[in-house]
């Protein structure tokens, strides 16, 4: 009988998903960018805001907010667990990271919803 | 272990590895989603700049117009761009499409000057 050494936290196969999830709702929403800027006769002030004020982008860029949130913390992570060795230094550059991502997702919603 | 597995050359010294064309890109798509990620905050406030008041659109032009910016914002389409393709490029590993070993060095190849031929005429065009 061959002995299985079962380790890990078993948050591998759901981050290999989200990872990927994110991935195309990220490509979705740069399509919808490029082409909502395509549309727009001419991208000064009020043909930028026109484009970011409506409900749609809006919610668009939320959306594609939070998966770049979820998909550059894994990237990071993934980053930091294969070249930073020693414990201490990971975790508080993981905690960093944390931080940095709650703070531009924050950042972005004030950006989106006072255009 | 057996004695000969033991006895294997390790070569992680990383003057001396030499990629392939896919690990090229492999670990060139790490590289760019760092820089990507590095330079969030540096988007996020050219895009407040851009939608808090016609004067502010104004600065933000002049910022993104200054050369050094620029070459900032170049860096930051090729990491786009390269990570964009590279991940498609994953994304159809996933599936098991292109994954034997021919496809797979055509389509590294491919996402590596796609992605540079691409960040030269876009940028070109948005200079």
């Amino acid at each position: 009988m061959v002995k299985r050494i079962v380790v890990g936290a078993h948050y591998g196969l759901r981050d290999w998903l989200v990872q990927r999830v994110t991935a195309v709702v990220l490509v979705v929403f740069t399509l919808v960018l490029v082409g909502a800027v395509l549309l727009q006769p001419t991208v000064d002030y009020a043909g930028w805001r026109t484009i970011w004020s409506s409900g749609i982008v809006r919610f668009a860029a939320l959306l594609a907010m939070i998966s770049l949130l979820l998909h550059a913390w894994i990237g990071v992570r993934d980053i930091f667990m294969d070249y930073v060795k020693p414990t201490g230094v990971r975790l508080t550059l993981q905690i960093l990271v944390i931080l940095a991502l709650v703070l531009y997702g924050a950042w972005s919603v004030q950006i989106l919803w006072r255009a | 272990m057996t004695a000969a597995a033991k006895r294997r050359p390790k070569h992680l010294d990383l003057a001396k590895i030499r990629l392939p064309m896919p690990g090229f890109v492999s670990i060139l798509h790490r590289v760019s989603g760092a820089l990507m990620f590095l330079l969030v905050p540096l988007v996020l406030y050219l895009l407040d700049r851009s939608l808090a008041s016609a004067e502010s659109f104004a600065g933000m032009a002049a910022f993104v117009g200054h050369p050094l910016t620029k070459l900032v914002l170049l860096g930051l389409l090729w990491a786009f761009l390269h990570h964009l393709f590279a991940g498609i490029r994953f994304l159809l590993l996933d599936l098991h499409m292109g994954s034997d070993l021919a496809a797979a060095r055509n389509s590294s190849a491919a996402v590596l000057v796609l992605s540079l031929i691409l960040t030269v005429i876009l940028g070109v065009k948005l200079w």
